[in-house]
Parts: structure tokens; C-alpha cells; sequence
């Protein structure tokens, strides 16, 4: 697959990892989160960490959104689906997030809730299409990548005059969830995140451009290098930040420049920016309440707003007590030092969100790399 | 007016009929929706004994396999095959994994209400060609029909018996460290087939589901000698659930190299757009075999030398790990367990 | 997070394409990008794409990749004796 092969080339992997040996100074440590989910997955399915030194470590961020949606969200998406009769269109990667009374999505179609896997925005406007005569509802969730699919979907469903298609707007940003790592008053109680760097979000980054992370790498003092999602792309991308991390700079730097601009996709912001709105809080699982870090519907496209159309509203739910997730994303624990790890949290029994996507910390560790625990 | 003939009897209506209750109930609709369909396309000695059950001739020496399957697999057909098929090769297939040699199939139907008869004599007459291509004869069989909306169009279920001849000794639990692990060839082409079909997916691609019996190719495996210690089709959660399964059974560890693994670029293609795992998506036709590592060289030279096996390949080893993990070599350098399958693989957007 | 794929695009039809990677095609909405042509890669997301891929970017990348990794290696080499 071209330009996807190239960038997972192993002799190419063997050359990186001798710079990042050689230029990483042996007297410190360094500590890089990868923000996204994608990067937890990719280091953890390739096996990066094995090329890298001890004193490079990889921290993994929030940066999933079925990790980060809560619990109340999918409870939501559950009653539209099994008390309002809606056909309730989701992606793949919900259908298994277990939520209040034992039940997931999964179980609720077990139920007899109409839950239907979709790839696309665009296939849930066909299902409207098809049935009429039904309430559709597309659970909309993903960050700054998933979210223009969504606003395409609204405008078109508006334009079509449909009548029975809304959207369950579950969108989050990814600046406001950088800040709440680096910021967060429950950061003292855990003591400081040793984070030298970020790996900024490749196809979030397509979007928004690489302007947003300006922000965080003067503020902070802390540096942003946008990396694209293959193996050779995170190397690179470590490679850069020890590099800046000696030199004491603190830029943003963009190895994904075959896909990401400054500015992005600019069409697709607009789009966004037309379509839906920040609300003033939204709740994080796992990272509690983070203020403009979720988007609504705009009232002018308030006929496609699945809140307004439907009594359901949003009940907040706290995670499991044992559930050591929050100081998981924030990497200032890791999965092994989670008590249920491994035995009462497992990917096919997930507490918390750590463990519910196949991208989450824990689940990637769990389905990956369980086995150096063991040597 | 003309002369009907006497005894004549209105044929099936292939072409517009349907399946509907009568033909479960045991009365003349289902004595001729199994004479006119299913006997004249299974066609052989022990059917024509029409009685409720076969008499079998018992062969003497060696141990005798049995082996159930049953088939929901929707779509009904797919590119390269259809569920009728797959029902023979299934079920042949783990027979032979034994080390049998398979001599019988029975067949049961479950038909829905409302399911179209040239459907169904499209399925009947892939299975009759599948068990006529494998020499393995369906000898028997049943008839059930369940109301419309509680059967995906036809489910099958059949059954295989086979001799394991003296000598050979096949089992899950016998693979040692230093054995070779080899695969008869590409992964995930049947699974991916499927997907392809599900057109909720939107995705096409030039797929052929690999559904095969494998019992020829075995044979030629076994005859040549080679220590084989356990055979296996990995079907559903493919290889890596395969491999996990003989790993615990056996107690062992293994270690596979990414590199070797074959997949054709369709399937890397459609898996990594879906974000599926080729190790996880299901095979109808493929071989796995642990075989001793002396012999490795020429297990492969056999299985090559037949057209199931061409493309036969060593994708690991096996050694002593008290915790049974599959591990892998990645072809990017690094290392990573290759799990149990969790739930159902899923596409994904993240 | 965000699955997504770098594609070639085989034909177009107003806001829509067909894409394809090694033999695998699929229909996509182009309503995110402006001027895609046929021939051109983009990266595709839930069935959208999002945006072109640039060539000379990407080779630049990988040069890049293949220099640092040679210095190294050689540095590397030049250490042991």
C-alpha cells in the first residue's frame, strides 16, 4: 500500500533508533505522551517501545474518544434506542463500551434496540432515507477528525428536508484536553506530570492545522511535534523532540507534513464552526468536567439535535472506585499500577475507559504488551 | 383436451416456488422437496437405501473421527463459494485435520419460510459438486422449516466421520518447543470476502473467499513423512485464535515473524482500512501445521506441491513459556504478543 | 484515534469518488476538500477525505528518515572500533 508500506519499513526502524540512542543523553530521562489514541495503538502494535533507549519513555494520552466518552453519553444513546424506538446508528468502536445496568449497546440490540453499525455519517443519512417512517439518530462522537463527517451529514440531512434524522453530538476537542492534562488542580495531588513533549495528533492535526499547538509549546514551555500515524513516523517524531528537548527549545515542529498544513483543512473548519458550537463544560470520563472541550449543535440547526427532539437527558456517572483511569491518562500511573488490571478489568470485561478501545492505555498494553510483565 | 399422463406429479416449481410449512412437515411436499431436490443432487448408494438412517459399512482398524459443523454464514453466497460449500468443507476439513481419512457426511437443513427454491437448489447443487469433487458422500440428511423471521434464509449443519489410520497421531496438546509452525497459505481471504459482500460496508474488492477441502492436501503432508504434530484450519478468529488455542492446549509459547505471514494486498488493504487484523479474520481453506523442526523443509516441499498449498510458508516457532503467550517479531523490529481475540473484531473509526 | 488512509483517487462524480488501495476500492465524499483530481492521494476518514497527501512531501520524509538513520548507524559503527 503505497504510502503506508514505505513508512513501516523495519531497516528504516533500525537506522532511527541508532539516532535517537545517540543523541539521547544518557545522564536524564525523557518523557513523551503520545496524545493520541492512533500512536498508543501504532507504538504498541509495532513494538516501538523495544527501539527505543530505557531513558525514552512514551506516556499515553487521552486522546481516544470512545475512552474519554462517558458513561452517561452511551446511557443516552442506549434509552434513544430501546425507550424512544429510534434506529440508533453508531460506530464500531462504541458498540462494546459497557455503560449503567450491565448493558452496552451491544446488549441493548441483543435487547431488541435497532443499534446499527455504520462506517459513515453519510450511511446513517441513508438509513434515514430508507425508512421514513422511523426516528434515526446518528451517535455522533470523535474529536476534531470525526466531527466536519458530522457537520457534512447535518447540512446535507437539512438540505434533503428529512425529518426523521438527528445527531447525538458527542464531539470533543483536543487543545482543551492538552490543557487539562497539563493543568488540572487533581495534576498536585498526584505530583507534577514529568512530560517533556507531546506527539501532536496526525489526522486531528489535518484538520485543525498545526497553529492550535502553538499555544501549548510557548505557554508551557513544552515541546508539540505533530507525527503521522506510522511507525517510522513516531520514531522520527521522538527523534525530533530529545533533539529539542537538549537544544532547550520548545517549538511546535510538523513530521506529518506530507498531510498537515498551519492552517488545515480550513473548508472543513468552517464547516464545523457553522454546524456547532462549544458548549461551556463537557465531562470527560476519566478526566471529569473540562471547560470548552465539547461541541452542540447550533440552535439554528436545532432540528437535527437528537437532545432536543428526545427526552433524554444527560445523568452523569462516576467510574469504579478500584478504576485508576484518570491518573492513567494523565500518565501519572501506569496500567500495571492499576489493582484490577488484567483481572477484573480486561478487554473483554473493561471497568474503565483505559480499557474499553483496543487504543486505550490499558487495553493496548493488555492486548500488546501484557508479556513483558512478565519478564 | 389432451391425455394427461397417468401418474403424472406436478414437478417442484424451481424457478418461482418457495419454501413454505408444508415442506417440514413431513407429508408429501417434503417427501418431494427431498426426492426431487436433495436425493437427485446427493445422489448415491446409502440414499437410495432411503431409510431414516444410513447403513454403513464399518471399517476395520485405525480410530474413527466424528466431526459436527454448523453454518450460518451470511451472505449466503459470496465470491468464491456459498454457504452450501462450506458446509462439505467445513466439516471435511475437521475431520482431516485429525488425520483421517473422511468417509461420510450427513447434512441437516433448517429452512426458512419464504426462502427461494432456486436458492436452494443453487446451494444443494455446490454442496453435491463440493462432496463429488472430495469423494466424500452426503448419506443422510434432515429436513426442518421454521417460520419467516426465525431463520436467516437456510442454516446447515453437517456432520463427518472418518478413519485416523495406525500410526497417526494428531492432537492439540503434542506441539514441543523447537517445533516449526507453517501455514498452507494467505490469511483472512475467506473473512474478507464476507465483508465485502456486507454492502452495509460499502467496500468492494477483488476477493475470493479460499473455502477448499483440505483432506488431499493433508494426506499428501502426512505421506511424506514429515513429524507432523498437530494440524488445524483456522477458521473463525483466525490464525491467532488457532495458535492460541494449541498454545494452551500443548502448554507452550510461540514466537511468529510478521514478515513471513502471507496476506494478499486486497485483503492488507480492506483490513487496514476497516482496521481488522489479518491474524484474526476467519479462513476456510488454509492449513496450519506444527510439525517438528528437522522435517520443516520437507513438509513445506509437500504441501507446495499441491495446488492448496502453494504458497505454503514457516511463520514461527515454538519454545517453553509457562504463561503460553504467541508473540511476534513485528516486520517494523519490535515485539508484541499476538492475543486471544476479544469479543467480535469490529471495524473501526479510531 | 482516527483511522484513516492515504488513497488513490480513480474517478470522481460531483462531490463523490471512488478511491482505491491496492485493488480495494470504495466510494467516498470529496464535500470536505476542494480541487481533488483523479491520480491525486488523499487521506480518507469515515468515508470522507480530508485532505491531499502531498508527494514530494512524503518522499522528503522518507529521505529524511533514511538519512538520519544512516549518520547513525554509521556513528554507530565508527564507535565500535
Amino acid at each position: 500500500m503505497k504510502y503506508i508500506d514505505e513508512f513501516r519499513d523495519g531497516d528504516l526502524a533500525r537506522g532511527l533508533s541508532a539516532a535517537i540512542r545517540q543523541i539521547a543523553d544518557p545522564a536524564r530521562r525523557y518523557h513523551f505522551m503520545e496524545f493520541c489514541g492512533g500512536h498508543t495503538h501504532a507504538i504498541s502494535r509495532y513494538g516501538v517501545s523495544d527501539l527505543l533507549p530505557d531513558n525514552v519513555r512514551m506516556i499515553h494520552g487521552p486522546g481516544c474518544p470512545v475512552c474519554v466518552l462517558p458513561i452517561g453519553r452511551v446511557d443516552m444513546a442506549i434509552r434513544l434506542a430501546l425507550e424512544c424506538g429510534v434506529i440508533l446508528c453508531t460506530y464500531g468502536d462504541t458498540l462494546r463500551v459497557p455503560a449503567s445496568d450491565s448493558l452496552s449497546l451491544m446488549k441493548a440490540k441483543a435487547r431488541g434496540g435497532d443499534i446499527r453499525m455504520v462506517y459513515s455519517s453519510a450511511d446513517a443519512l441513508k438509513i434515514a432515507q430508507a425508512n421514513p417512517d422511523k426516528q434515526v439518530v446518528f451517535f455522533a462522537i470523535g474529536f476534531e477528525t470525526t466531527t466536519p463527517p458530522t457537520a457534512v451529514a447535518i447540512k446535507q440531512a437539512r438540505a434533503l428536508g428529512l425529518k426523521n434524522f438527528s445527531v447525538l453530538c458527542c464531539h470533543v476537542l483536543t487543545p482543551s484536553a492538552i490543557s487539562t492534562i497539563l493543568e488540572s488542580p487533581e495534576v498536585r495531588q498526584w505530583g507534577t506530570v514529568p512530560l517533556d513533549g507531546f506527539i501532536g495528533p496526525a489526522h486531528v492535526s489535518t484538520i485543525i492545522g498545526s497553529r492550535p499547538y502553538e499555544f501549548f509549546a510557548e505557554e508551557y514551555r513544552k515541546p508539540v511535534v505533530i507525527a503521522g500515524f506510522e511507525p517510522l513516523d513516531v520514531m522520527q517524531a521522538i527523534l525530533m523532540l530529545v533533539k529539542q528537548v537538549n537544544d532547550g527549545r520548545a517549538v511546535v515542529e510538523n513530521e506529518f507534513s506530507r498531510a498537515v498544513t498551519r492552517d488545515g483543512n480550513v473548508k472543513a473548519q468552517n464547516l464545523v464552526a457553522e454546524v456547532f458550537e462549544l458548549r461551556r463544560q463537557f465531562e470527560w470520563r476519566g478526566l471529569n468536567v473540562v471547560p470548552y472541550s465539547g461541541l452542540r449543535i447550533r440552535k439554528e440547526f436545532a432540528d437535527f439535535d437528537a437532545e432536543k427532539r428526545f427526552p433524554v437527558a444527560y445523568v452523569s456517572v462516576t467510574d469504579n472506585k478500584a478504576c485508576e483511569c484518570g491518573a492513567i491518562l494523565r500518565g501519572v500511573k501506569k496500567p500495571q499500577d492499576c489493582k484490577i488490571f488484567g483481572t477484573v478489568c480486561t478487554p473483554e470485561n473493561p471497568v474503565g475507559s483505559c480499557m474499553v478501545s483496543s487504543e486505550g492505555a490499558c487495553a493496548a498494553h493488555y492486548t500488546y504488551g501484557r508479556y513483558k510483565d512478565f519478564q | 383436451m389432451s391425455e394427461v399422463k397417468r401418474g403424472y406429479v406436478r414437478p417442484l416449481d424451481i424457478k418461482n416456488g418457495r419454501i413454505d410449512l408444508s415442506h417440514g412437515s413431513g407429508g408429501r411436499a417434503m417427501a418431494q422437496l427431498i426426492e426431487e431436490l436433495f436425493a437427485a443432487a446427493f445422489d448415491n448408494e446409502f440414499l437410495r437405501q432411503g431409510n431414516d438412517g444410513a447403513l454403513l459399512p464399518v471399517p476395520t482398524g485405525g480410530r474413527m473421527v466424528m466431526a459436527v459443523d454448523a453454518h450460518v454464514v451470511s451472505p449466503l453466497f459470496f465470491p468464491g463459494g456459498d454457504i452450501g460449500c462450506l458446509s462439505v468443507h467445513g466439516t471435511i476439513n475437521d475431520v482431516a485435520v485429525m488425520g483421517a481419512k473422511p468417509l461420510w457426511l450427513s447434512a441437516s437443513f433448517i429452512l426458512e419460510e419464504g426462502f427461494p427454491l432456486a436458492d436452494l437448489k443453487r446451494i444443494v447443487d455446490s454442496m453435491a459438486a463440493a462432496a463429488k469433487e472430495a469423494g466424500v458422500p452426503i448419506v443422510t440428511g434432515d429436513t426442518k422449516v421454521v417460520e419467516q423471521g426465525k431463520g436467516d434464509g437456510v442454516f446447515i449443519t453437517t456432520t463427518g466421520v472418518g478413519i485416523v489410520p495406525e500410526g497417526v497421531n494428531l492432537s492439540g496438546d503434542l506441539a514441543q518447543p523447537g517445533d516449526r509452525i507453517l501455514i498452507s497459505g494467505t490469511l483472512g481471504d475467506h473473512g474478507m470476502a464476507i465483508m465485502a459482500e456486507r454492502e452495509s460496508l460499502g467496500f468492494s474488492a477483488p476477493i475470493q473467499s479460499d473455502t477448499a477441502a483440505l483432506h488431499g492436501l493433508i494426506e499428501t503432508l502426512l505421506t511424506s513423512g514429515a513429524k507432523v504434530r498437530v494440524l488445524r484450519d483456522p477458521t473463525r478468529g483466525g490464525l491467532a485464535t488457532t495458535l492460541n488455542e494449541i498454545a494452551r492446549q500443548s502448554k507452550v509459547g510461540m514466537m511468529l515473524q510478521e514478515k513471513a505471514l502471507p496476506v494478499n494486498p486486497e485483503v492488507a488493504a480492506a483490513c487496514e482500512f476497516l482496521g481488522l487484523d489479518p491474524l484474526y479474520v476467519a479462513n476456510e481453506g488454509k492449513l496450519v501445521v506444527i510439525v517438528a523442526a528437522e522435517d520443516e523443509e520437507k513438509a513445506l516441499a509437500a504441501m507446495r506441491a499441491h495446488p492448496l498449498g502453494q504458497r505454503a510458508v514457516a511463520v514461527g516457532s515454538v519454545h517453553e513459556d509457562p504463561h503460553h503467550f504467541v508473540q511476534m517479531t513485528t516486520a517494523f523490529g519490535g515485539k508484541r504478543i499476538v492475543d486471544w481475540l476479544t469479543g467480535e473484531q469490529l471495524p473501526r473509526i479510531c | 484515534m482516527c483511522l484513516a488512509l492515504p488513497c488513490r483517487i480513480v474517478a470522481i462524480d460531483g462531490e463523490n469518488a471512488t478511491i482505491d488501495v491496492s485493488g480495494m476500492k470504495k466510494d467516498i465524499s470529496l464535500a470536505l476538500m476542494d480541487d481533488a483530481t483523479v491520480g491525486d492521494y488523499v487521506i480518507v476518514h469515515v468515508g470522507y477525505a480530508l485532505t491531499k497527501l502531498d508527494p514530494e512531501e512524503a518522499e522528503k520524509t522518507l529521505a529524511l528518515f533514511a538519512e538520519m538513520g544512516e549518520a547513525a548507524l554509521h556513528e554507530a559503527a565508527r564507535e565500535i572500533h
